[in-house]
């Protein structure tokens, strides 16, 4: 098992790696130029000399395998640079709003499991019933509707029928968790209902899979209850691929949060990313995609442990 | 001689039915979204024919009009006609759906054909690189490409946003299609292409690629509800399809971000039109899977 571990964490570097070198390439292929445009944004003029000397101080008059020198050397010493726009380390930037951030997606994957681990099994047990019919629909339809979308009809239904809208402050939940929750129970349910519809159908497919299988036709065999073949023997060899899938999701769920946190107007790394994107903040975009890529291969790697674990076939292949 | 003829048993020829009839027939819910894309085809298709306005004039005496007669889903806060400017939104979803994806799932399945044809070292290198891309959620990687490569505007259709909708499919279809023509490489008539002398391309094209129709099919009709909503996400953040242009996504940010607390009508029917189309996609894409080829995994 260690060996196994060992391996596939050092398959992580030559992926993050080749991550840091696309960012890198497709950000200095960028039209326009940060120095220009935060001078005109700050309204000063704008002369030659100036912008030769803003773009010393954020280095990039260097040549192109210097500027990535210098990143790499940062990040290995854990330093991720000064944000090119506001002036302000990155690390401190993206703390402030990580925060945020994973509480929604924590907060919706929580919701999305309670649902779907239920919806799909009782789909499973009642196939091709009229209440099967249903949860499908509802499954199907939650891949349909834009999460964005369905943030904004929350608001609207709750301004509409209670004359009431989610606070627009943050507030940390360990200073005011009432406050906190009713701002955030809402982008939480706006991305985790087409969550809960791809773990969902997950569900559905992984136990009518398995309610196929011999051990099942065993377990009727010998008496048992209907009740217990599905919790015991069915439900637990099947919630590996719907832990796959929900971990797979969660590493998800930070793009999905890009656009809802647009509509809801919080201030998460999904904003930050927007616009420092379209500004060519380069300090804060390199370190935003290497962070959300690094998530993402952490999460696969959670997930491949998992499954060796559980599965000793999978680690002497 | 007549009752030799009663009792001999009357020789029937199989009706063969057309593939379309026995795809009708057995998945009716598939059916059903097969339908309302031909209507969305139909619609964007003659959109000057069935719009009862034109989608870019602005009406300063019906601003943001409830649902009426005159007009039936309402009018936006310039006076614009919100039936007419969903069904011009259709073409716009459409062609950017249909393009992107068509790009996204052909580069892939091109990929995923070479990687699983010559194998070794060049199947590593291509597989590394597609975890690469991998490593990053969709609306991340398109958000990039699209920062990066700017507008390019021909014909009205942005071509550069359909490169920044195709790029995250690729990986995905090369992985598939990879593992199906990996069990076709082990075929012996692959040897027999080999021994009789035919160009990788040849034997790629003709001999590899009729066997991995099934698994493209089914992904590029996935692929296109997908790059509906994602064309939707990137206009409404403003980062898509620019005014004056008609677009689902585009009608539900801006001036509709500000007043559908009064106007609801205005964010509630293009939402209505993206879920519907994506909705109409996945129910053909999943029958469609289920009819090919069932095995396959998205």
């Amino acid at each position: 098992m260690l060996r196994y571990i060992v391996h596939r964490l050092l398959l992580m570097i030559p992926t993050l790696a080749g991550v840091a070198v696309l960012v890198f390439i497709l950000l200095r292929m960028m039209p326009g130029d940060i120095v220009e445009l935060k001078l005109l944004a700050e309204g000063g003029g704008v002369d030659q000399a100036t912008i030769a000397m803003e773009r010393a101080r954020l280095g990039l008059d260097k040549s192109l395998l210097g500027q990535f020198w210098d990143w790499m050397k940062g990040l290995a010493t854990g330093d991720l640079g000064i944000s090119m726009w506001t002036g302000r380390p990155v690390s401190e930037e993206i703390a402030s709003r990580l925060e945020l951030s994973l509480q929604v997606a924590l907060m919706a994957t929580v919701l999305a499991t309670v649902i779907a681990i239920p919806l799909g099994t009782i789909s499973a047990i009642f196939k091709d019933t009229w209440i099967d019919q249903t949860i499908r629909v509802f499954a199907i339809a939650g891949l349909a509707v834009p999460s964005f979308w369905l943030g904004m009809i929350i608001i609207l239904t709750l301004l509409l029928s209670f004359n009431w809208i989610p606070p627009l402050t943050y507030v940390p939940i360990y200073e005011d968790p009432w406050h906190n929750l009713s701002q955030l129970i809402w982008p939480a349910l706006a991305v985790g209902y087409r969550y809960s519809a791809v773990a969902t159908r997950m569900t559905r497919s992984t136990i009518l899979e398995v309610m196929q299988e011999d051990y099942i036709r065993t377990a009727r065999a010998k008496g048992l209850r209907e009740r217990i073949v599905v919790a015991r023997h069915a439900m637990r060899n099947a919630m590996l691929p719907v832990i796959t899938v929900i971990g797979l999701e969660f590493a998800f769920l930070i793009g999905g949060l890009v656009v809802t946190e647009q509509v809801f107007n919080l201030n998460g790394l999904g904003k930050l990313f927007v616009e420092t994107v379209t500004r060519g903040d380069f300090t804060m975009v390199q370190a935003l995609v290497m962070l959300i890529a690094a998530f993402f291969i952490f999460v696969n790697f959670v997930v491949d442990l998992l499954y060796a674990a559980f599965d000793p076939r999978v680690r002497y292949r | 001689m007549s009752t030799a003829e009663s009792t001999a048993i009357p020789y029937v020829v199989p009706k063969r039915r057309h593939p379309i009839v026995l795809f009708i027939t057995q998945q009716p819910l598939g059916a059903a979204g097969l339908v309302l894309i031909v209507l969305m085809l139909v619609a964007s298709i003659f959109a000057e024919i069935v719009a009862p306005y034109d989608p870019l004039t602005v009406d300063y005496e019906s601003m943001l009009a409830a649902p009426s007669w005159a007009h039936l889903l309402g009018t936006d806060s310039f006076g614009r006609d919100v039936l007419s400017r969903i069904i011009y939104g259709a073409r716009t979803a459409l062609v950017v759906g249909l393009l992107s994806s068509l790009l996204g799932s052909t580069l892939g399945a091109v990929i995923g054909m070479i990687s699983a044809y010559f194998g070794g070292r060049v199947d590593m290198l291509i597989q590394r690189l597609m975890d690469i891309l991998l490593s990053f959620p969709i609306i991340v990687l398109a958000l990039t490409v699209v920062a990066v490569l700017g507008k390019l505007v021909v014909g009205g259709i942005d071509l550069n946003l359909i490169i920044a909708i195709s790029v995250p499919m690729v990986p995905k279809v090369a992985r598939v299609v990879r593992s199906s023509a990996l069990a076709i490489r082990e075929m012996p008539y692959i040897d027999a292409a080999r021994a009789a002398g035919f160009s990788d391309r040849r034997i790629i094209f003709r001999h590899i690629m009729p066997n991995v129709v099934a698994p493209y099919l089914i992904m590029f009709t996935a692929f296109v509800a997908q790059a509906i909503l994602l064309e939707a996400s990137l206009s409404f953040l403003g980062l898509g399809v620019t005014e004056p242009t008609a677009s689902w996504g585009l009608m539900l940010s801006g001036s509709s971000a500000d007043f559908y607390q009064q106007a609801p009508w205005m964010i509630v029917f293009p939402g209505v039109a993206i879920s519907l189309a994506v909705f109409a996609f996945n129910l053909f894409g999943d029958s469609l899977r289920d009819w090919l080829d069932p095995k396959i995994k998205l």
